[in-house]
């Protein structure tokens, strides 16, 4: 601490700050905030599991064969032929035995066949509604073609000459990794930083926020709080690395198979810790201007919605210009506060310039102290006033108003 | 300074020093309505100073803006000759009306905490908490968290973190409140303690015994004016010492030497009360002339205004009567 009459901001934030954070870290209530992400993981493979499920059981790819034995087998053995160079566009085939016309064939119950094949090779008719048809038809006649001559083609062999990559799949690949990097980025914000919504609830509620105001000015109140949950958020992301990390290394697979990103994987995740910080900062800082007016939980709830939405726009906003470096919708996009941690993330996939990259992180940062310095005037003026003590005494100028915040009670 | 009887009060003494708040014409309002309408204040160094009140008078906001949690519309306050009281911060110490605590934290982290707001380091302001804590009888709370304790007691941490880093100007408002008389008596000890020691204190209350007790200089506030601001004492010489005279007669020519306007109550066969100022000329010919009157003299005093009074006079029937029923709700919780 200086040997000043007064703290600078920054002691005076890092005061607030360090109270905070330890009180959020060592609350019981902070180990279910880790073990937040597993529900949805839990939920999402639950759903998945059973989507998959029924989504198997609902499809099918089994055509019914009904020729006579020798063309039965001969598509068959057709289809198996061409299955190691066609693959998945060739459905199943199963001869069926059963001498029943194909329409009374596809209605037979405890039978799942998608279409039924009849007539020969030289003819085949399918029988199936519309889409099937639409799906089979042309696989069916390939099929039919293949039958029908008696000896196996013999395919020409395809000479392979790989190289690592086209500019166009270079393109793509690395439009993936950026569109990765903002899904994770918007993820982590959506699930982090709506906690300082209700962050000066606390300090309202059990009126600590005077003792606050008294002693230091509110820009370092709002900046410590602000990097204090940042500190929060930053324990629960290297938590949650760390678990999928490890998961990741037990199933094989430690990362994503994402395409390289034009600054490296180094940088670009620097890069990425930065923005997380900066768009939390931006964003939070916002929050908690928008949380400090609210007087109650109930308020702060009810404000949670719009909030979302507000982030979700702006994901919109960066995701859509992801494809188009340079244009102006990206610029802007790049430009705008809210939505340049997403837009420069992207950025830093697609293109190996650094400079934009610390001239978006500097406008960034002075968004930041200004968010801050606004938020704070504006929770100074509109919260930090006198309340419902005023009682008018006759011929005297009344009290004072009500207001949101601190009150002026009565009491003896 | 000294006074006819060759002592100095602590009013003159004070009033010799520096100030340590001064606030010229300030002005506040909310959503347009006036809540404190140009108020002056100086508080010299090492005086007890009250603001008193009814509630809604203007006193929170008054203490609000001399501490730089709220600014004024209008007119200037200066804390230790600093215009903006947050440059200051160190030398200050406020305890609010509505007492906030973190209720999870444990007492002497809350009163380090509350050091640390004002440039204490923790590690000094947790040592410091812990030997405050035992002297006030608290030792065998100070691992306890604040919502473990009871009202009292939470009270009185917040109390020893608003003084662990030793300020030099201390802000009480309304301390008393919620406070049981033994605890009020305290107070009122540790208030004079700080003022012996050297420390301005201002404390706001709508309690006209705590100011007439302890402080050396008032400022009335009611309708978020300050009609009087200066030492007890003058405040109380502003209206004259009344005399209480009983007679065992009502009448005689002794009559004539009583002011016209003698206020008469007649208790009893015999014994009849009268009420007026000492006059001008004092009360020795006065009292000559009942004597040979055979006024029949029963007893004769002459008392001096209170606060109270000078309370009524100041700022008027309705601001007193205001401030006997915040008086009367606080009796009744």
């Amino acid at each position: 601490m200086s040997d000043t009459t007064r703290l600078s901001l920054v002691e005076a934030a890092r005061v607030v700050a360090h109270r905070d954070f330890r009180a959020i870290l060592f609350s019981r209530a902070f180990l279910f905030f880790l073990l937040g992400p597993l529900f949805p993981i839990i939920v999402g493979t639950l759903a998945g599991g059973i989507g998959g499920q029924v989504q198997r059981d609902a499809t099918t790819r089994l055509v019914a064969v009904a020729m006579a034995d020798s063309d039965a087998q001969a598509m068959i053995a057709a289809r198996e032929r061409l299955a190691p160079r066609v693959g998945a566009a060739l459905p199943e085939l199963a001869a069926t035995a059963s001498a029943e016309a194909p329409a009374d064939i596809l209605r037979e119950p405890g039978r799942n066949y998608a279409a039924v094949v009849s007539g020969s090779p030289d003819a085949p008719a399918l029988t199936a509604p519309q889409e099937a048809i639409d799906a089979w038809s042309g696989p069916i006649a390939m099929i039919a073609a293949e039958a029908r001559t008696r000896a196996p083609s013999a395919f020409p062999e395809v000479a392979e000459r790989p190289v690592a990559t086209s500019v166009a799949a270079q393109r793509t690949d690395r439009i993936r990794t950026a569109q990765a990097g903002q899904l994770i980025l918007f993820l982590l914000m959506m699930l982090l930083a709506g906690m300082v919504l209700s962050n000066l609830v606390e300090e309202k509620a059990n009126k600590v926020i005077e003792v606050l105001a008294a002693a230091i000015p509110m820009d370092a109140v709002f900046l410590g709080k602000l990097v204090a949950m940042l500190g929060v958020s930053f324990v629960g992301i290297a938590v949650w690395a760390l678990a999928g990390g490890t998961i990741g290394l037990l199933a094989g697979s430690a990362l994503p198979h994402l395409p390289e990103p034009a600054l490296g994987w180094p940088l670009f995740v620097a890069l990425g810790i930065v923005y997380f910080a900066m768009g939390y900062l931006l964003l939070g800082s916002l929050f908690l201007t928008i949380g400090g007016m609210a007087a109650t939980v109930r308020e702060v709830q009810t404000l949670s919605m719009p909030v979302t939405m507000a982030q979700l726009l702006v994901f919109f906003l960066a995701a859509s210009s992801i494809t188009r470096p340079g244009s102006p919708m990206e610029l802007f996009a790049a430009a705008f506060p809210l939505s340049s941690p997403f837009a420069m993330l992207a950025r830093a996939a697609q293109s190996d310039a650094l400079w934009p990259h610390a001239l978006a992180l500097a406008w960034q940062a002075l968004c930041v102290f200004l968010f801050v310095r606004v938020g704070a005037t504006i929770f100074h003026r509109r919260v930090m006033k006198s309340g419902k003590g005023g009682r008018a005494i006759k011929g005297h100028v009344g009290g004072a108003a009500p207001a949101a915040g601190i009150t002026e009670k009565h009491s003896a | 300074m000294l006074t006819e009887t060759g002592t100095v009060t602590r009013a003159q003494a004070a009033s010799s020093r520096p100030l340590a708040i001064e606030a010229r014409a300030l002005v506040k309002r909310f959503d347009g309505t006036l809540a404190v309408d140009g108020v002056d204040i100086a508080v010299p160094e090492g005086a007890i100073y009250g603001i008193l009140g009814p509630n809604g008078a203007g006193k929170t906001t008054t203490l609000r803006m001399l501490l730089g949690i709220i600014d004024p519309d209008e007119g200037v306050r200066r804390v230790f000759g600093n215009d903006r009281p947050h440059e200051v911060a160190k030398l200050i110490g406020y305890l609010p009306e509505e007492r906030g605590l973190y209720p999870a934290m444990k007492c002497d982290d809350a009163i380090a905490f509350m050091g640390a707001l004002r440039g204490l380091p923790l590690a000094e302001g947790k040592a410091r908490g812990r030997e405050m804590l035992e002297s006030y009888g608290l030792g065998h709370a100070v691992d306890r968290q604040i919502r473990q304790l009871s009202k009292g007691m939470a009270q009185t941490v917040q109390l020893l973190g608003t003084l662990v880093h030793r300020p030099r100007l201390v802000v009480f408002d309304e301390p008393f409140s919620g406070l049981d008389a033994i605890n009020q008596g305290k107070l009122e000890g540790m208030i004079r303690d700080l003022a012996a020691a050297g420390t301005t204190v201002i404390f706001s209350t709508h309690v006209i015994h705590h100011a007439e007790r302890l402080c050396d200089e008032v400022a009335i506030i009611a309708g978020g004016k300050v009609p009087y601001a200066g030492s007890v004492d003058a405040a109380r010489d502003r209206i004259p010492a009344q005399v209480r005279l009983e007679t065992r007669r009502s009448e005689g020519a002794w009559r004539s030497a009583l002011p016209a306007d003698a206020r008469h109550d007649a208790k009893a066969e015999g014994s009849h009360f009268w009420y007026f100022p000492v006059p001008d000329s004092g009360i020795e010919a006065m009292l000559k002339q009942l004597i040979e009157g055979d006024s029949g003299i029963l007893s004769l005093s002459i008392e001096r205004a209170g606060l109270h009074d000078a309370f009524v006079e100041i700022a008027g029937a309705a601001a007193a009567r205001a401030l006997a029923e915040d008086n009367g709700q606080g009796a009744a919780r």
